[in-house]
């Protein structure tokens, strides 16, 4: 009897806990196969073409450090991107990308981590992976292992594609972007151990980015050199403060490891003290009754925390741009190409209202965002089984779909007003043609929300390209005006075709036509939706 | 009695796979219908044609007299359904979702649904992801059973019941008849089954291969025979219907074809009887030997194809 326990005892039980790791992380980076590029090559993208953009803009040295000067007086688009430290095309485009492509690697590396921790056990999946030989903390292990390659990789390819402009400063930017990365990596591996779901995790992990942005906002706003108390607090300040190109300051790439290894430290610590499918932060039990009394309650109930945080964070956007508008277009102005640019995004017309029509655009094409993931809802209830129940009751599937739809629809329609309610606060000036402005957005998101009830009806298992395509309008509209691209491309996109307000011509035809687009999309959609097999 | 439910030469594929090939089903007002079959026969993708949530490729399909893919809504207010993996919502408590099911199909009996709750045990506080498998098998029982509807359709519902609950659950099934609905309950605990069951239907291969009461089943399988004679066994060995003969001196084992029962009985008592114990065959043999022919005529298959 005590030869089999001690048997047992021999192994001590720590040098296992990472047991399987190495198979789990070539599992992680197979299902990620397509995920993780996607990710790396839009960001590389974003950063990489900057330096032509910004030839183009500032070609001569006398631009450039006219730029500098004006930006050391110009606080709100300090606020927005951040200060400048070198003239030089890679410090300018350390500058103007830097932040945001930190921003990016973030969000890829905390939606990776969770995928594979939380997501995992939240499915139950992780029990069966968790019952075979695999340590207590290997699944954690690989998760954040595999957002270590994925940030190896990208800072590979930054490196590497913008060496042409100096390779040091070109490795000290790619470095610190994936160490921004890194720092939210561990930092969503903390908050899947604290909730019990994954998307709480992910929203938990956001709303800390989120506060890094603002933080180093704020502390931008009121100096100039990155060395405000508040822009030190955030990891997106840090990537600024390395100053790529204007004399790196090496040791700040420190400060990431150090972020990262204490939080992983943490998320370690917390991962071997809990059981499988726990947290930390227990569910609250909920009513023994209920009030939801119908298919459209159910519907709002389900999505009617998404349509709260989207609501905000449109309002938010719309003082944040309303207000620097001004500052924005007297930049803008002194610069012949940006203002062509601008003018080519938002109309001819006085500069101001040629910002604002810029920024209410892209402001509609993130609502392109927000409709295909409300009108997705559909698909998900669908995959997971739930709409098999509903639709076993007195439901018609029109009449489950019509409330989603409703809060689709409805909800892009009350995010624009609130963003041009915003715009307006922010800006202090012309209410009713802001307003206006942001409605007119309307048909070119429905008209994406309609090609998204489409592909769910008629072709579920391709109900996802509608994220793609909502991608892609908001590339094309982003990037399309700066890259010059030709006609064809930016008309391929419904926003291409909106009149540019505030300040230019309202012309109805392609918002009607657009508006009667979305409307036969939706019908078609229903149509395949009524007369299809609901898949279980 | 009328039909409940009438299904005759349902056909459905899904690409190359013939999930229903040709099925029927007849279920009579009033009765608990056994619905049993292997894994894979059909047995949930006929249960979603009835609910219309498919379309069948062909054949006819009625469910209390209306087409359920046409009338699907109107038919849905007589008819309770529970699957047989439950998922919800995360963050609904199961309470809500009985409610909320509840009148979706047009109304709750709040006296049963207290006392169903109590029976189950089941504590409607908790949210969603917190139930285990069972503890969602109960919710959506609960919301079925305290329903006011014609027919339940139950899709494999004790998964994940411990036996006291499934006692609880057959309780249930029993007290739905005694009221007069019908039951489809589609099965893999033939015990259940056959505790329940006025009638079954096996499927295989998406095609009803037998239909009917147990014991018109019964009849057509073999009892089992133990005897202890007086004298020496004569002729046992050459009546037709007898099968696995063992003859240990006057002692004798053997299967017999439950309709040449008569015969058998008349050739022992010639012999003259001591003891005599015979059993019926189970559910659980009458399904083996289909899908176990199913087996062979698999194996056969494999073998020409050689």
């Amino acid at each position: 009897m005590t030869a089999v326990a001690s048997a047992f005892a021999v192994r001590a039980p720590r040098a296992r806990q990472l047991a399987g790791t190495g198979t789990l992380l070539r599992f992680a980076l197979r299902r990620d196969r397509i995920l993780v590029p996607v990710w790396v090559a839009v960001n590389a993208l974003v950063v990489l073409s900057m330096p032509r953009t910004l030839r183009s803009l500032y070609g001569t040295p006398a631009q450039r450090a006219d730029l500098a000067d004006q930006l050391a007086t110009n606080t709100s688009l300090r606020a927005m991107v951040g200060p400048v430290f070198g003239q030089s095309l890679g410090a300018l485009t350390a500058w103007r990308v830097g932040v945001y492509a930190g921003l990016l690697a973030a969000v890829m590396s905390l939606l990776v981590v969770v995928r594979h921790t939380r997501d995992e056990e939240e499915s139950g999946r992780q029990e069966l992976i968790s019952s075979a030989m695999v340590g207590r903390r290997a699944p954690l292990t690989a998760a954040l292992l595999t957002a270590g390659v994925a940030n190896a990789a990208l800072a590979l390819v930054i490196t590497a594609g913008l060496a042409g402009q100096g390779a040091t400063g070109a490795l000290a930017l790619g470095l610190g972007i994936a160490g921004v990365g890194m720092v939210f990596a561990t930092m969503a591996a903390i908050a899947a151990q604290l909730t019990e779901s994954a998307r709480l995790a992910r929203g938990l992990t956001s709303a800390v980015l989120g506060a890094a942005f603002v933080l180093r906002a704020a502390g931008d706003a009121g100096t100039n050199g990155g060395s405000s108390l508040l822009t030190r607090l955030s990891p997106l300040g840090w990537l600024e403060n390395e100053r790529p190109y204007a004399g790196e300051r090496w040791w700040v790439l420190l400060l990431f490891a150090a972020a990262a290894l204490l939080q992983g430290a943490v998320a370690y610590a917390l991962a071997g003290r809990r059981d499988v499918g726990m947290s930390f932060l227990p569910t609250r039990p909920g009513p023994a009754t209920g009030r939801l009394g119908s298919a459209g309650a159910l519907a709002w109930r389900l999505q009617r925390g998404s349509v709260l945080g989207w609501s905000l964070g449109f309002f938010v956007a719309g003082v944040v741009y309303g207000g620097m508008t001004n500052g924005a277009a007297d930049l803008v102005g002194s610069n012949a190409k940006a203002r062509e640019i601008f003018q080519r995004m938002g109309g001819h017309s006085g500069l101001t209202d040629a910002f604002l029509a810029a920024m209410v655009g892209v402001m509609g094409m993130v609502a392109a965002l927000q409709i295909v993931a409300s009108v997705l809802r559909l698909h998900g209830e669908e995959t997971s089984a739930r709409a098999e129940t509903v639709l076993a009751n007195a439901v018609g599937r029109l009449r489950w779909a019509a409330g989603h739809l409703l809060i689709a629809f409805g909800g892009a329609a009350l995010i624009m007003l609130l963003a041009g309610l915003g715009f307006a606060a922010g800006y202090g000036r012309e209410t009713g043609p802001i307003l206006g402005a942001c409605l007119v957005q309307l048909p070119a998101v429905w008209m994406i929300g309609g090609l998204a009830v489409l592909l769910y009806g008629v072709l579920p298992r391709g109900a996802v390209l509608a994220w793609g395509v909502a991608g892609a309008a908001l590339l094309i509209g982003w990037v399309g005006p700066a890259l010059n691209l030709p006609r064809a491309v930016l008309d391929a996109s419904p926003f291409g075709h909106l009149p540019k307000l505030p300040g230019g011509q309202m012309a109805w035809a392609p918002v009607l036509t657009l508006t009667g687009i979305a409307v036969v999309l939706v019908a078609g959609g229903l149509a395949g939706l009524r007369r299809r097999d609901m898949t279980g | 009695m009328t039909k409940a439910i009438t299904v005759s030469g349902l056909h459905k594929s899904f690409g190359a796979t013939h999930a229903l090939d040709g099925l029927d089903l007849d279920v009579e007002t009033g009765e608990v219908h056994g619905f049993l079959g292997p894994n894979g026969a059909g047995k949930s993708t006929t249960i979603r044609v009835l609910l219309g949530l498919l379309r069948a490729d062909s054949g006819g399909a009625q469910v209390l007299g209306r087409d359920p893919w046409t009338d699907a809504v109107e038919l849905h207010r007589r008819v309770a359904y529970v699957p047989g993996d439950v998922t919800l919502w995360r963050n609904l408590s199961g309470g809500e979702v009985i409610d909320l099911y509840g009148r979706l199909r047009g109304g709750l009996d709040r006296r049963r649904r207290t006392e169903l709750i109590e029976r189950f045990e089941l504590d409607p506080t908790k949210k969603g992801r917190t139930y285990s498998k069972g503890n969602r098998q109960k919710v959506a029982l609960v919301a079925a059973f305290a329903s006011d509807v014609d027919l339940l359709i139950l899709d494999e519902p004790t998964s994940g019941l411990d036996p006291l609950m499934e006692e609880i659950f057959q309780r249930c099934v029993e007290e739905e008849r005694d009221r007069g609905r019908t039951v489809l309950l589609s099965s893999h605990i033939l015990s259940e089954v056959e505790e329940l069951c006025d009638r079954v239907s096996i499927i295989r291969k998406g095609r009803t291969v037998e239909s009917g009461s147990l014991a018109d089943l019964r009849h057509l399988t073999r009892t089992s025979v133990t005897a202890e004679l007086a004298g020496p066994p004569n002729g046992l060995a050459h009546l037709p219907g007898v099968h696995g003969l063992d003859i240990r001196g006057r002692r004798v084992r053997f299967q017999v074809d439950t309709d040449k029962l008569d015969a058998v009985l008349r050739s022992l008592s010639e012999s003259g009887v001591r003891s005599l114990t015979s059993t019926p065959p189970t559910l659980e043999e009458l399904f083996l030997r289909h899908y176990q022919d199913d087996l062979q005529g698999d194996a056969r298959g494999t073998e020409a194809a050689r």
